[in-house]
This record gives C-alpha cells, structure tokens and sequence, in this order.
C-alpha cells in the first residue's frame, strides 16, 4: 500500500518527516518496504524555449535557446513536439535524473548545456503516462513561472511510504485509516471529509430498481448522476492517483478510485444509459459467460458474486465490470454501486480472475459506514469536478446492523498480559489516541467502544494488542520466567545415529521430501501406494518420496558431474505413503557409498559391500540388535545388483536393504542401503548392562570346513552355534579360500571357535565331544569337510 | 679390521709375576677399539673366557706359596674389576651407538598422509535443530517431532485460520487431497500437543521440523526447516516470551545479542510481534546484512490467541501461553555465514565436508 504524504495531509497533521513517519508507523505495527520522494530528480527549473533551429547534423535534433530565468541555455532536443515559446522542464547541467546524470555535451559537434524533458524522464512509470507523455517532451501551461520547480508546479512534490501491511488492517487501506493511525502515534485529531453536494427534484426509482438475490453481499446501495462532464482530471488527482500507483483515466473513473483511496470502499460506475432500468446481484451459474472489462471472456462457476441486468450478466461484483455497461468517453448518466461483498467469495474470484486495487479492499473486509461515506463523497467530487447533476434518493439493499462494538476489559488482564504495569490514565488515554471511546465501569474494568472502522478488534486480546503497541510493544522488558523444573522429552537417537555415522566417514546430506513420480518406486521392493500432490510446481517435484535412496542417487550424480570423488554420504528423513484413505510417514536411514573409504598412501581400499555392511551393522549393533539381524538374499528391487545385495532381516520384519547398484544404472562401484527407523524402534532391545567377565580362560580352536560354493557362510555359522551350544562362546570367520585344489565349486570357510564357561575352565574332552558334534552336524547337513590343520 | 693381539703373560714357574699395568694396558687397547657387540664379546671371552687371560691368572693363584696368595687375589681382583667396568662402559657405548642407529634406520616421513577412513561430517541444518533442542530441553521443554502430512484442520483451522482467511496467502500449500497436505508451518503441532495433553496441564514444547510452501527463489525454497514453541501455562506474559527469546537469540547469535519487538499479525497469536535482532555482524552499527539497520528480522511471535486455546480444551480466562516460530535454514545460514538456502539442499560434497569439526561453544 503506497501512501501518499500529500494525500493524507488532506485529513491528518504530520508532525515529523517522512522517514520518521515511517519508523514511527513501523514501530507500532505496520512495517514498510521503501519511503522517499516521488519523484528524486534534481536540478530541474522551468524554462521557455525563445529559437529552436534544426541540427546542420541531423534529421531530427533541435537547437534550442531556452530562457530559464537567469540565464539562456543552448539545449539540443530532439523531441517531436519542441517548438518556439512553449514552457518545458529544463534539467540542468549535473541533474539528477532516474537514467543518469545530466553533462554538459556536444551533441553531433553541437553544444547542449542540459536536457528538455518529457514526464517519463523524471521518473514517472511509463504505466501511468499517455503515450505524448513518454515520447515528447512535457509542455507546461504559459502560465507557469519561470525559473521555479516544475515538479513543485506540476503537484508531484510528494513523498511516498510503501508499506507491506499485515492482512488483519484492512482499514489502513484507506487514507482515512491511515489520518487515524497516524493520529494515535503524534495525538492528532482526524480532520472531516467534505460530502456536501446539491440533489434535483428527480427521484432514482424512477429509473432503476434493485434486486439482491444472495447472501454473499449484505449491503448494496446505488444512485444516479446525470450530465457529467468527462475530461482529464485535475492535476491534484493525477498526481494522487500515480503516487498511490494508480493510472489515471479521466475524471469519473479518476473520482471513483480517488473515493476508494480516501474511504477504502471501491465503488463501480455503470453507463447508466446502457445498463437500462434494473441492478441486481446473483451467484453465478456453473458455466456462465462474460466478458469483462479487459475485452477476456471468463467462464464462472457458482461461487463468483455477479451483477446483472435485464440483459444478463455485466460485471463481477467486486472484481471487475464487464464490457457492455463500461463508463465510456460519451457516458452522459451514471448508476453510482458501494456495496459490500462477501470476503472468501471474492478472494477466490480474484484469485482466478484478477488481484486489484478493488478486490483487495473487498477480501479484506470493509466499514459499511464506509460504504455510505464512500457514495456521499463520490457525489461531492462528481458535482465538483464532472459537473454532475445528482439524482435525489438512493437505492438501498442492507442485510446487517452497523454498530460499535463495546468490550469490557480487566485493567489488570491488559498488564498481565503484557507483562507490564500501566497505570489506568496511561490506557485510558491509549484508547483516546486511537480514537475509541473508553471509560471506567468499575474500579477494575474498563467498558471500550471500538468504531467500526476498526473491523480487526473484536476480542479482549486485540485491545491489549492495541495497549501494547501504542505504548511501545519494544518497551516491555523481557522476563526470567520461574516455570518449575521438569525433564523435557528429548529422543536425541537421530543425531546420536548422525554422530554415529559421520564417525564412521559419512557426510549428512539434506534433499527435498518431494520428486519425480517417475522416481517413487525405485530401491524398493515394498508394495505401497505413492502419495502424490494435487498441485505441483514442477512436474519433478509432485510426488512424496517412498525411499531416500532416490534423493541420495541425485546427489551422486551432482557430485559426480562435478569430479567430487569419494561420495559417502547418508540421511535421515521421511518416506511417504498412503494405505487406503490414511497417509503415513517413516523415518528412514538411507547410506550411498562409492570411492574410496580408506585412506592410506598407494593403498587406498575402495568401498565394496563388505564396507557398507559393516556399516550397516554398527548401526544397528549401535541401536542396540547386536546378534539379533541377518542379511539375506530375498526381495531385490530391480536397481540393485542382484547378487550383491540383501535384505535385513530382524525376526520376521525386513527392516531395510542393502547392495551394489545395478550395473545397467551406474557402471562405478556404487552401493546403497536404507533402514526403516520406525519399524526397528517397534522392535524392542535389552537395556545396556554389565555383563560379568568370566574367571576362567576360553579355550580358541581354529578350523576350517570344505563346502559348495553356493552354501553361504552365515549358514554355516548358524549351524556351528545351533550345534556348539552353551559352551561355543564365539565362532569368528576369519579367511576364505578358494581353489581348484579343493575340488570344483569348492571353498574352504576358516573359523575360530571359542569355547568357554562361565563356572569352570574346559577339559580337552568336554571341547572334543563339542566340536566333534559340530564336524558332524556340518557334514551331515552340508557334506562339510574338515580340513587337516 | 680388528685383529685380536698376542697374549702376553708373564708366568714364572713357582712363582707368578703379574704386571698389571701391562695387562691393564691391553685390556684398555683391547676393548678401545671394539667395533661392534659381536667383537666385544670375543674380547670377553679372551680374558674372561674357558681358556681366558684372567681365568688362567686366576688358576695359578693355587700354585703360590700361601703368604702371597692373599696379595695376588687382591691384585686379580683389581685387574678383573678394571676389565668389567671397561667392558661395562663400553658394552653401553655400544648398545646406544647400535639403538641410535637402528632408530635411524626405522626413521619414517612423518609429513605424509595419514592412513584413516575418509571423513564425514554434519549437515548445518542439523546442527541447529540439535543446538535448538538441548537448549530448550534444557530449560524443561519437549522436543515434539511432529508429523509433516497434516490436515487442513490442524495446520489452519485450529489455528485460528479459517478457510478463505487471508492469511493463507502468505502460505501458498501443497495439498494431497481436499483435507490432508503438507504442513506449511509447525505452529501445526500446537493444536496436536494441546489436544493430547488429556489432563490439560501446562505445556513447554518446541517442534522442530520440515515444512513445505509453494515458493521458490534464492531466498525461499518449497521445502524449509521451522521450529515451533508453545508455552501454556497460568500467568504467561509477553514480558516472558521476551526474555525467553533473549536467551535463545544469545545462545545462537552471540551473548551481546539484543531483540527488539514489533507489533505485527498472526491469526493465531493476540498479541502478535515481530521480533528483530540486533546484527550480529556489524553488531548494531549497520551493514550489508541488517540493510543499515543494525537489526535482522528473526522470527514471528505472540500470546496463543484464545481461540487457538479454546479449540486445545484449554480456559483462555485461567490459561494464558505463547508461541513462536522460526526458520531454521536461515538460522543455519546466519550462524555459518552460508549465503543462499539453495546451499543447503544442493548438497555438493564440497560443502558438506566443512562441517566435519564439533560446533563451537
């Protein structure tokens, strides 16, 4: 909301300048995002051109001898309309204007002390010029005084606050809210809207009737004027107009947005010629057509707000008028509409349609004293400057009751909230500043009257929101507060598992929730149904990620692309999914290694899946399910490798995967492994405790076993220990062999086996006895060889 | 080369005759010019040995005549004393010379590279939520990790943003059904903390978390990281919520830190602020960072609006609470100096790496 200093000093006196303004406006709430002059040109007199000769050089440059006053200036224009005795904007030698600094040159070997310019060279966006405006130079009227600030002349000697107000203050939308916000900070008195104006003996129900067949607009009022005048409007509208970003049209459209400026309640015209004898507003039907004002055919559905007449439909209430009714340079009679829209319906017009000036106000919520205000004001101005005749009696469809709100409110709830101690004259003359009517019901409470402006306050709270920031919200000191002590809730295991991990030389990564549908189901052989979102903004981010495997793939191949080598990076976050109408979330670890994980000169070990494994297993070692896991060679989705990868098997729940990428995807030494954290948090450990060390020595035997190569090792070890019993404390695989000489598709397996207990130390025979159990059983299951040691 | 010298004695039949002066001498030539331990010990053996110099003087001593036996002994003890500590020192002599030169020899390049796993590192956003939490459940509160596929109800409604409320401009939401999307903000876990709360008893929580908006540029991306707090208790002020924010703006940005309120809007706080602080960069005095205001918008704050306790079960005429939230991205920016959000999810290893140490205190 660009609010004009000129503008506002029509209602309200301002004390300070214009960036203190802004400060001081800040500080109690309503926070700006620039503030300066309208116009920052410098160095600019009027001047009147007394000789223009052509350039000896040119087709189209002028020699200009130009009379500022004080002095003649050859100046060199080269704008169509230069001509003999016209008044011009002069920027002088060392002018500072918005594309640069003016110097004194020689254009095509003629001297030029200066520049003749045109209103889109002082920095008046080309949006709100007419097309002369932009192309030649700017004429001033005979009149205008010689050697004196054009821009003073012209009215544009104004400064601007830009504020980026918060969506509860409607009513600072509007000049009028903006005198009485000022007013609270400096204690200044608003000053009355003139909305005086002279009616004809006609009556405007002879001409127009209403019909108001929705909810959705509780307040309607429309009136005639007849005979308008319509021409440019005078330079203080134009000028209030552009200062408040606003282009101007002529004066009656000019009026209408002034009036929405100054009283925050748009208005819409209607050729009243055109729009015949009846007003009337609907829903419309699914389907519609209109075509509005921009000449855009827009097709409706049942929650837009419409007008219309015996005709059909000519605008859309608060958005935008259609093309058919539109006050037009030959518009002799007006049917004047201020009324109020249902705010949700509007926003979600608008949202479709088109945000405006008038659309915003309407979402926002507005004053229906307003609305009154507004027609009043309109009527002045109109007979002011469009020379209308004002039709006598107004159209007027009310569904509310307009009153000032009274509440009543604890003098000790306010400091108690705010967490201060105000005496009562101190919040008593707060609410005097800001305009309310407050006064004393009992010696504790306080009975506050809240003008209907104010549409923001309706509770308690927002009075004591209002105390607090007309004091000074900065000024409350801030407190130690003494809440007793308790344990707060604090699961750290994600970051002790982070800390874990970037021990073990992993990097933590952090990517998006949100990919490519076509992504979803890889590194998985989970079926589950994917959530995807009803509007993405890009087609590669419009599904919920199932694995974080994916995320950790894209950022193998950044880094890759990059020449980063050895990516070993992990994250923990969420994978999505949905299970007929309910949605779910899981944290999940997700490991990519590739490169090297071993450092040493000459001798560096690249990551294998060995590697990843042991990783994968001081995880859940970590966690607490030592013992407790096994990896088996069951559902490989179809990216990994499939004779190097597993699934990880706690009991019966596959609690995630690991492996090597398939070859067809990435043709490097790249693997990966998720973990479902939620589902092995389900899964319940033992406490940490001490375990006694026994006093009696474990006895260490080593042996190695011929079996088939396809028998795998974690087979065997589970036989030995079935077979070792209590007494086999240990097995530890420690070499594998292979070799032709042990007989085809043979391998030799070499383990340790530690025997021990806990009450006594082992005799050679009580071992024997074990292990010859555990020769047999590997023998007789798996034709096992024992090799001779 | 060493060659061991002739032995000279001096053996009288009858009668010995020792010159110790001679025999001190050849020890001394003897073992001065020992090379090496192998050497040393020959020359051990030649006087000391089966067949040695001293051990056949020591033999002789019983053919002499008893009055000169004792003065004999006395003589041979002297001249073995003098060999064993000559070889003594010498023994040590030797022994350092060879320790020193082995020493030499195993001597490595101590500047090359060490043999280590590669290193790993933390994310910075991390790092933050991880300072945030111990400072909070330090201070008694919950650490809530609340869910991120909310409802409309529970991330709007609850909050006191009904549907079609302008304030739902400010956060343009995923949506994966008329009802369900992803959370926009964690205020979301307020209306969850108050309504499981069954016996409706005073409240500290924080919830630190991923959200998602439709936004993206240098400054936002369409997913961030936000952290919750919620305080309901009997007597909160806004004079609390301020001096617990000036503890936690000095444990993240430094102890000199001030904040500074501003009245703003939140639908679900009344009243609402805006809090600023002061630039850690330039400390106050104006920079690039604070746009010359010494001050940086940090994070929006107020008292729970009533409405937003009435919807949790709580009595807003016994209960009073605040909130605020923040952004953790720009938390995790500010406090490492990284210069656009889009670093933090483009995860170039490069950058990753330098987050390899412990946080400084």
């Amino acid at each position: 909301m660009k609010l004009s200093r000129k503008f506002v000093s029509d209602y309200i006196e301002i004390p300070v300048d214009n960036h203190t303004l802004a400060e001081d406006m800040t500080k109690i709430g309503n926070e700006y995002d620039s503030e300066g002059k309208l116009l920052p040109a410098t160095n600019l007199i009027i001047g009147k051109i007394i000789s223009t000769t052509s350039h000896p050089n040119s087709d189209h440059l002028h020699i200009c001898q130009v009379d500022i006053g004080t002095e003649i200036l050859q100046i060199i224009c080269g704008a169509p309309n230069v001509r003999e005795e016209m008044k011009v904007i002069v920027a002088l030698v060392g002018a500072i204007l918005p594309n640069g600094i003016i110097k004194r040159t020689t254009i095509r070997g003629i001297e030029s002390n200066g520049m003749l310019c045109s209103l889109a060279e002082l920095g008046i966006e080309h949006k709100f010029l007419k097309d002369q405006d932009i192309e030649g130079i700017c004429e001033l009227p005979a009149e205008a005084p010689l050697g004196k600030d054009p821009i003073s002349y012209l009215g544009f000697d104004d400064e601007i606050i830009d504020f980026a107000l918060t969506s509860n203050r409607g009513d600072l939308f509007s000049i009028i809210g903006m005198a009485y916000e000022i007013g609270a900070i400096y204690d200044k008195k608003v000053k009355n809207i003139c909305l005086n104006y002279e009616e004809n003996e006609e009556d405007i129900k002879n001409y127009l009737t209403l019909e108001i067949k929705t909810e959705a607009c509780p307040l309607f009022l429309a009136r005639r004027v007849e005979n308008v005048t319509i021409k440019e409007s005078p330079n203080f509208i134009k000028e209030r107009l552009i200062a408040s970003g606003i282009r101007p049209i002529n004066n009656v459209v000019d009026i209408s947005n002034y009036v929405m400026l100054e009283t925050g309640q748009p208005l819409h015209y209607y050729d009243a010629d055109r729009l015949g004898a009846k007003l009337g507003v609907r829903l419309a039907q699914e389907g519609e057509k209109l075509i509005t004002l921009d000449s855009n055919e827009r097709i409706l559905s049942r929650s837009d707000i419409v007008i219309y007449n015996n005709d059909g439909i000519v605008g859309l209430a608060g958005i935008m008028g259609g093309l058919s009714t539109e006050v037009e340079d030959d518009t002799k009679n007006i049917i004047i509409e201020s009324a109020i829209f249902d705010p949700i319906l509007i926003r979600k017009t608008s949202k479709k349609v088109l945000r405006s000036e008038a659309s915003t106000r309407f979402e926002k919520g507005l004053d229906p004293n307003r609305t009154y205000m507004a027609m009043e004001r309109s009527l002045h101005l109109l007979e002011k400057y469009a020379n209308a005749t004002i039709v006598k009696g107004m159209l007027e469809h009310k569904n509310i009751t307009i009153s000032d709100k009274t509440i009543k409110v604890a003098y000790q709830k306010i400091n108690n909230v705010l967490g201060i101690d105000l005496r009562k004259e101190t919040i008593l003359d707060i609410f005097r500043r800001l305009g309310f009517t407050a006064h004393e019901e009992t010696a504790d409470y306080l009975l506050v009257t809240v003008p209907t402006r104010r549409i923001d306050i309706a509770t308690i709270e927002d009075l004591i929101e209002e105390v607090g920031r007309i004091y000074g919200i900065d000024n409350i000191i801030g407190k130690t507060m003494t809440l007793p002590l308790r344990k707060g809730k604090y699961d750290k295991s994600d970051w002790q598992v982070k800390n874990l991990l970037s021990s073990l030389g992993l990097s933590e990564t952090l990517t998006y929730s949100l990919i490519k549908d076509s992504e979803v189901a890889k590194y998985t052989a989970d079926d589950f149904e994917s959530i995807k979102i009803l509007d993405p903004m890009t087609e590669d981010r419009n599904t919920l990620r199932y694995s974080l495997i994916p995320s950790l793939m894209m950022i193998y191949d950044y880094n890759h692309n990059r020449q980063n080598i050895d990516i070993n990076i992990f994250e923990i976050g969420k994978g999505y999914y949905r299970k007929e109408k309910d949605y779910f979330e899981d944290k999940k670890l997700a490991i990519l290694m590739s490169g090297n994980y071993y450092l040493s000169l000459g001798n560096n070990k690249k990551v294998n899946f060995y590697i990843l494994k042991g990783v994968i297993e001081k995880v859940l070692n970590y966690l607490g399910y030592n013992n407790r896991y096994e990896f088996i060679n069951r559902n490989i989705p179809q990216e990994l490798h499939p004779g190097q990868s597993a699934s990880i098997l706690i009991g019966d729940n596959i609690v995630g995967l690991l492996g090597r990428v398939h070859p067809n995807i990435s043709k490097e030494d790249l693997f990966v492994a998720e973990i479902n954290l939620d589902l092995l948090k389900k899964i319940k450990t033992s406490k940490m405790k001490y375990r006694e060390i026994s006093k009696f020595p474990s006895i260490i035997m080593d042996a190695s076993f011929i079996v088939d190569n396809n028998i795998d090792s974690q087979t065997i070890i589970k036989t030995i220990k079935k077979a070792g019993g209590k007494l086999l404390d240990n097995v530890v695989l420690f070499d594998l062999y292979k070799n032709n000489s042990l007989g085809i598709n043979k391998k030799s397996l070499a383990f340790k086996l530690i025997f021990k207990d806990p009450t006594k130390t082992l005799t050679d025979d009580e071992i024997a006895l074990v292990f010859n159990k555990i020769v047999k059983e590997l023998q007789d299951k798996y034709q096992a060889l024992l090799r001779d040691s | 080369m060493f060659r061991p010298f002739e032995v000279s004695l001096f053996y009288i039949k009858g009668e010995i005759k020792m010159n110790i002066e001679k025999i001190k001498e050849n020890i001394e030539r003897d073992l001065n010019n020992v090379p090496n331990t192998d050497i040393l010990n020959q020359v051990k053996v030649k006087y000391l040995g089966k067949n040695g110099i001293i051990t056949n003087l020591q033999v002789g001593i019983k053919e002499l005549p008893n009055e000169e036996k004792k003065e004999y002994g006395i003589k041979l003890n002297t001249i073995k004393k003098f060999f064993n500590d000559s070889f003594e020192i010498v023994r040590t002599r030797l022994h350092e010379e060879e320790i020193n030169q082995k020493l030499k020899e195993d001597s490595i390049d101590i500047t090359l590279p060490s043999e280590a796993i590669i290193t790993g590192s933390l994310h910075p956003f991390s790092r933050i939520v991880a300072e945030i939490s111990d400072l909070f459940a330090s201070m008694g509160y919950d650490i809530i990790d609340g869910d991120e596929i909310e409802t409309d109800e529970y991330c709007f409604r609850r909050l006191n943003i009904p549907s079609g409320h302008p304030a739902r401009d400010a956060q343009d939401t995923f949506y994966i059904d008329e009802e369900f999307l992803l959370r926009s903000q964690t205020s979301a876990s307020q209306a969850h903390i108050m309504e499981d709360n069954k016996d409706k008893t005073p409240i500290r929580m924080i919830c630190p978390g991923k959200v998602y908006r439709r936004d993206e540029d240098a400054t936002h991306s369409h997913q961030f990281g936000q952290v919750e707090a919620l305080v309901v208790d009997r007597n909160i002020s806004l004079a609390d919520l301020k001096g617990t924010l000036e503890i936690f703006a000095q444990k993240l940005l430094g102890d000199n830190t001030k904040i500074r309120f501003r009245p703003s809007y939140f639908p679900f706080t009344e009243p609402s602020v805006e809090v600023d602080v002061s630039c850690f960069k330039c400390g106050g005095k104006g920079c690039h960072l604070c746009k010359k205001t010494g001050w940086i918008e940090l994070l929006g704050a107020g008292m729970v609006h009533p409405n937003v306790l009435k919807m949790g079960g709580y009595d807003p005429d016994i209960y009073t609470g605040f909130a605020f939230g923040t952004g953790l991205d720009r938390l995790a920016m500010f406090k490492y100096n990284i210069p656009d959000i889009r670093y933090l999810y483009t995860n170039d290893i490069r950058m990753l790496k330098q987050f390899d140490r412990k946080d400084d205190e």
